[in-house]
C-alpha cells in the first residue's frame, strides 16, 4: 500500500521556559522543535515559577504545569510528573536546567516504564564535567582546563591567591563567577560566594581570549550527531551572549568530537571555551544541555533539538553535514502581555 | 477598618490590589472573612458566626481571625 | 445522653441527639475548621505543587499508633523498630557477604548504646565497637565476648589497657604515647595484647581526619608497625581506619582499602606475617539530608551496595590468595540505626514573629534532637490535615535562642496539640542528647510482634538530683 504516512504527533514536555534576560533554553528547543516538519508535536511546558515567559506563549506551549523545585527531590518530582502523565500521555521530557538534571537522570528508568523518554548523559557522565572536577576531568582526557583551587575553607584563599597572578575568577558551585583583581576583591568575592551557595568555592586561574561556545550532540555511544561552534559578538553585563555568530574552525571542531568520543555523551551540551592568543582552547565550564542560544544551530542547518528528539525515540541518525557559517542570532525582548487571572490561574491551580 | 473598595477575593481565593499591584492567594475560611469584612461585620460579629459554622475552639477562632486581619492590615487589604 | 453518628449521602456528618426533654433532635455537625491563611503570590515563591509527598500524614510505625504511643507514653517519645534494626543489619550483611567472603560488624557504642539497641545488633552476630572506657564495661555488661569488642580512640587509661589485654580484646593504638604505655605495661605484666594501629590518610575528602591515628603518606603508619611487629609482647592481628562520617564518596573508601592492602602486604613481605583483618570502619552516611544540601539525601546518598563494590574490588583485586585473604571488619552505626529511631513530639504553640513569618514551638529541640544541628529532618504530620500548606520555622522548647528544629519547613498548618514525627534519629541522639532545662524522655522499642517497651525511663527529678550532694552549711 503507498498511502501517504501520517506524520507521528510526538508529546514532549519541556522544562526551562524562562527566557527572561539570563535566559533558560526552553523557548529556544522548543522553537527548534516546532520547526521540524518530520512531526507534529503536543508541547508541555514544566515551570517552577510562576511568571516564566514560556507558559503565556500559548502559540509555543499547548498547556503547562508547575513542578516541584530540584531540591524537593524525586519523590515529589515523580509524584508531579505522574499526574501530569495521566493527563497528557508524555513521550518525551527535555530537561535544560543544570539544577534538576540530577532527578531526571535518577527517575530515567521509572520514566521509561511509564512509556517516557528522555534522552540524558548518565550520572557519571554528568558528574566528570562538574566544576569541582573540571580540572581533574581536563588532565585525564588531555583538555586544556584552566588550573583552579578549589577551596573549602578561608585560610585556603590565600594559597590560592599567593599562586596565581591577578585578575582570576573566583566561581561557585552551582552558578556565579566574579574576576577579582586584588587580595581585597578575593576575600568578599570568597564570602559573597560562600554565603549564596556554600563551599567549596573555586578560585580558577583567569585567561584572557576569545569566548567560544560549542552546542553538540552527542549519540551515547561516542558519535556526534552535530557540533556547532558559536562565537559570541557581545555580551550581556551577565556575560550572557546577546549576538553570536555560527563559526567554522576544524580545531573546535575537532575538540568538541573528541570530548563526545572520550565521554560518550548522550544528549545536547555545551562546551565554553576560551581560545587563548596562543591558540589553545582552554576548556572553562561543560554546560550538560542544550545553551539557550540553541536555535540558532538549527537556522544554521543543524535542528540538534529535533534530532534529540529522534535520537530519543530510537531512530538512528547519521551525523549532520555541513552547516551554514555566518549565521547571526540577536537576541531581543519582547513585552508579552497577558491578564492577572492567567497568572493567578498558573499560581494557583498550577496548570495554564 | 474596612477591605479597599476595588479588592475582591474570588471563588478560588485568590486577590488582586489594583492599588499595589500584589496579588494574594487565601483558603476558603479567609474568602469568607475578607466578604464579610466588605459587608463592614466587625470582627466580633465575624467571630461568632464563624464559630456558629465550624467546629472550633472560640479561643482559638479568635486569635487566628485577628492574626488573619492583622496580615490583611500588613498586605494593605485592609484600610 | 446518647448521640449517634449518621452519615449522610453527601458524606456529611449528621448527629442525632436526645435533648433534655428526651426529643429526638437532628443537629447539624459543624464544618471542619481550618485556620484562615493570607500569602502573597511572588513569583520566586517555592510553589507547592508536588510537595504532598513530604506532608503525607503518618500515623504509625510498624503497626503501632502513634496517637496511642503519645497517649501512653507521654511527649515528647523516641521510638526504635527492632524490626528495622534487624532488617538493616542483615541487608548490609548481605551486601557485603554477596561480594566478599569473611565480613564481620562490629556495633558502634557511641551511636546508640542503649542496652537494648546494643543486644539486638549483637544477636545478630555484630561484636563491639566501644570508644572509652565506660563503654568497654558497657560492652562486657552485654554479654559480648572480650575477644569480639574493639577498643578504638585515643583516650584508653593504662587500667583500660590492661583489662582489654587481659580479656584478648582487639587494641587499636591511636598515638605513639599510647603504643608505648601499652609496650610497658605488657612487659611489667607479662601481657600479650592483641593490637592494631589505626591509620590516617588523605582519600581526597574534607575534613582530612588527622588527628586519629598514625598517618599513612608520611610513613608514621609503617614505623608504627614495624615497632609492633618487632615487639615480643604485641601481637599484630589488624589494620584500621576510619576516614570520616557521613561520608558520600565510594571513591575515597576505595583509596583507603587500597592504602590498608598496601600495609598489609609490606608487613607480609618483610616480616612474613599476614595480619588477620583489614578494619575500614564505618562512616557510611544515613537517609538524612545535611544542612546546606541541595538536594534531599534519600536522593543523593550512595547505596551500601556502591561502597561494598568500592571497598570489595580493591582487596579482592590486590593479589591476597585466596586462604590469606584478610577478614574484613565494618563498624557500620548510623547506617544501621538512623532510619530506624523515631521522635514523636507534639505542637506547644503557634505564633506569628515580627517579621511576618509563622512559627511552631515544639516540645522537643536541640535538647533532645542534637542532630538538628547537622541535619534538615524530615518531619510529618501525625494526623491527616488539610491540603494547605504553609513555610514555618519550628523552635524547640528551649528559652534559649539557638533552640531550632527547623529554619525553615513547609507543612500543613499546624496547631497546639497537633503531634509530628521526626524521622532517621536513630543515630547520635540517644547518645548526644542534652539534660538541659527539660527532663530527657522515654525511649520506647517496639519489637519485631509490635508489642511496646520501654527501654530507657523518662527522667524524673529524684534520677537527677541522686548524684547531687549539699555541702553541711547550704542545707
Amino acid at each position: 500500500m503507498n498511502s501517504i504516512k501520517k506524520k507521528p504527533t510526538f508529546v514532549i514536555a519541556v522544562t526551562g521556559i524562562n527566557a527572561i534576560d539570563s535566559p533558560g533554553p526552553g523557548v529556544a528547543v522548543i522553537r527548534a522543535i516546532r520547526d521540524c516538519k518530520d512531526f507534529e508535536t503536543r508541547i508541555i511546558g514544566l515551570s517552577y515559577e510562576s511568571l516564566e515567559p514560556g507558559l503565556y506563549m500559548h502559540d509555543l506551549i499547548d498547556k503547562s504545569y508547575q513542578i516541584p523545585y530540584p531540591s524537593a527531590g524525586t519523590d515529589s518530582l515523580w509524584e508531579r510528573l505522574e499526574y501530569i502523565h495521566k493527563k497528557e500521555h508524555l513521550q518525551l521530557i527535555i530537561p535544560n536546567f543544570d539544577a534538576e538534571l540530577f532527578n531526571f537522570i535518577k527517575l530515567e528508568n521509572q520514566l521509561k516504564l511509564n512509556g517516557i523518554a528522555t534522552y540524558l548523559p548518565d550520572l557519571k557522565q554528568l558528574e566528570s564535567r562538574d566544576k569541582v572536577k573540571l580540572l581533574d576531568f581536563g588532565k585525564n582526557h588531555g583538555f586544556y582546563v584552566p588550573e583552579d583551587y578549589i577551596i573549602h575553607e578561608f585560610k585556603e584563599l590565600k594559597k590560592a591567591v599567593d599562586d596565581f597572578e591577578f585578575p582570576m575568577v573566583i566561581k561557585g558551585k552551582f552558578y556565579d563567577a566574579v574576576i577579582v583583581n586584588s587580595t581585597d576583591q578575593a576575600e568578599k568575592a570568597f564570602f559573597k560566594i560562600q554565603s549564596k551557595w556554600g563551599l567549596p568555592v573555586i578560585v580558577q586561574k583567569f585567561i584572557k581570549g576569545t569566548e567560544i561556545n560549542i552546542a553538540a550532540l552527542g549519540d551515547g555511544k561516542g558519535g556526534a550527531i552535530s557540533i556547532v561552534p558559536m562565537r559570541k559578538l557581545y555580551i550581556t553585563d551577565k556575560g550572557k551572549a546577546w549576538a553570536g555568530v555560527t563559526l567554522h574552525d576544524e580545531s573546535l571542531i575537532a575538540l568538541a568530537r573528541k570530548f563526545i568520543a572520550e565521554t560518550r555523551w548522550r544528549g545536547g551540551c555545551e562546551l565554553e571555551i576560551m581560545l587563548s592568543p596562543d591558540g589553545k582552547p582552554y576548556i572553562m565550564e561543560v554546560n550538560p544541555r542544550f545553551p539557550a542560544w540553541i536555535y540558532l544551530t538549527a537556522a544554521a542547518g543543524h535542528n540538534q533539538p529535533a534530532a534529540l528528539v529522534k535520537l530519543a525515540f530510537g531512530q538512528k541518525l547519521e551525523p549532520f553535514g555541513e552547516y551554514e557559517v555566518g549565521k547571526i542570532f540577536i537576541r531581543y525582548a519582547w513585552d508579552l502581555i497577558t491578564d492577572i487571572n492567567e497568572f493567578h490561574k498558573i499560581s494557583g491551580s498550577g496548570e495554564l | 477598618m474596612r477591605v479597599r473598595k476595588n479588592i475582591a477575593a474570588n471563588e478560588e481565593g485568590f486577590l488582586f490590589n489594583p492599588t499595589t499591584g500584589d496579588s494574594f492567594s487565601t483558603n476558603s475560611i479567609g474568602v469568607e472573612i475578607i466578604s464579610l469584612l466588605k459587608k463592614d461585620i466587625s470582627l466580633r460579629d465575624i467571630v461568632d458566626e464563624l464559630y456558629e459554622k465550624y467546629d472550633v475552639d472560640r479561643a482559638l477562632l479568635e486569635r487566628d481571625v485577628e492574626d488573619f486581619s492583622l496580615q490583611l492590615k500588613e498586605f494593605s487589604i485592609l484600610e | 445522653m446518647c448521640i449517634l453518628p449518621l452519615l449522610n449521602n453527601q458524606g456529611i456528618l449528621k448527629k442525632l441527639k436526645l435533648n433534655e426533654k428526651n426529643e429526638l433532635n437532628l443537629i447539624m455537625e459543624k464544618q471542619r475548621y481550618e485556620r484562615p491563611f493570607i500569602v502573597k503570590l511572588n513569583a520566586g515563591l517555592m510553589n507547592k505543587f508536588g510537595t504532598r509527598a513530604e506532608n503525607q500524614p503518618v500515623t504509625h510505625i510498624e503497626s503501632v499508633s502513634i496517637k496511642g504511643l503519645l497517649k501512653e507514653f507521654g511527649s515528647p517519645l523516641f521510638v526504635i523498630s527492632e524490626q528495622k534494626i534487624r532488617r538493616n543489619y542483615q541487608n548490609a550483611l548481605r551486601i557485603f557477604k554477596t561480594r566478599y567472603p569473611k565480613i564481620q560488624f562490629a556495633w558502634s557504642y557511641k551511636t546508640n548504646y542503649m542496652n537494648a539497641v546494643c543486644r539486638i545488633f549483637h544477636q545478630e552476630g555484630s561484636w563491639a565497637e566501644v570508644v572509652s572506657g565506660f563503654e568497654y564495661d558497657k560492652a562486657i555488661g552485654n554479654g559480648v565476648p572480650g575477644n569480639k569488642i574493639i577498643f578504638n580512640g585515643p583516650d584508653k587509661s593504662d587500667n583500660d589497657l590492661i583489662k582489654a589485654a587481659s580479656n584478648q580484646s582487639l587494641i587499636h593504638i591511636d598515638h605513639y604515647d599510647e603504643l608505648y604505655s601499652l609496650i610497658r605495661l605488657s612487659e611489667e605484666r607479662n601481657l600479650k595484647p592483641r593490637v592494631a594501629i589505626r591509620v590516617n590518610m588523605d582519600t581526597g575528602i574534607y575534613p582530612k581526619w588527622d588527628r586519629f591515628g598514625f598517618n599513612f603518606e608520611n610513613g608514621q603508619a609503617w614505623n608504627a608497625l614495624t615497632r609492633i611487629l618487632s615487639n615480643s609482647h604485641l601481637e599484630l592481628v589488624g589494620i584500621h581506619c576510619h576516614i570520616g562520617t557521613f561520608m558520600l564518596s565510594p571513591e575515597a573508601y576505595k583509596i583507603a582499602a587500597r592504602n590498608l592492602c598496601e600495609l598489609a602486604w609490606s608487613a607480609k613481605e618483610r616480616f612474613g606475617i599476614m595480619i588477620q583483618y583489614i578494619d575500614l570502619g564505618g562512616g557510611f552516611p544515613s537517609i538524612n539530608t545535611l544542612k546546606g544540601a541541595y538536594l534531599p539525601g534519600s536522593d543523593t546518598v550512595p547505596s551500601l551496595d556502591q561502597f561494598a563494590d568500592a571497598i570489595t574490588d580493591v582487596i579482592l583485586g590486590y593479589g591476597f590468595k585466596q586462604d590469606e585473604l584478610p577478614l574484613l571488619i565494618l563498624e557500620s552505626g548510623r547506617a544501621l540505626i538512623d532510619d530506624a529511631g523515631y521522635l514523636l513530639g507534639t505542637v506547644l504553640a503557634t505564633k506569628r514573629l515580627s517579621d511576618g513569618r509563622r512559627a511552631t514551638i515544639m516540645d522537643f529541640g536541640l535538647n533532645s534532637l542534637f542532630t538538628s544541628l547537622w541535619y534538615e529532618h524530615k518531619i510529618s504530620p501525625a494526623q491527616k490535615m488539610s491540603d494547605q500548606t504553609e513555610e514555618m520555622i519550628m523552635f524547640g522548647p528551649l528559652c534559649m535562642n539557638i533552640d531550632i528544629v527547623r529554619e525553615s519547613i513547609t507543612m500543613p498548618m499546624l496547631q497546639k496539640g497537633d503531634q509530628v514525627v521526626v524521622h532517621s534519629v536513630g543515630a547520635y541522639n540517644m547518645t548526644q542528647w542534652m539534660q538541659f532545662i527539660t527532663l530527657r524522655p522515654n525511649i520506647v522499642l517496639i519489637d519485631t510482634e509490635n508489642n511496646t517497651h520501654i527501654i530507657r525511663k523518662a527522667e524524673n527529678l529524684a534520677y537527677l538530683e541522686q548524684l547531687e550532694q549539699l555541702p553541711e552549711h547550704l542545707k
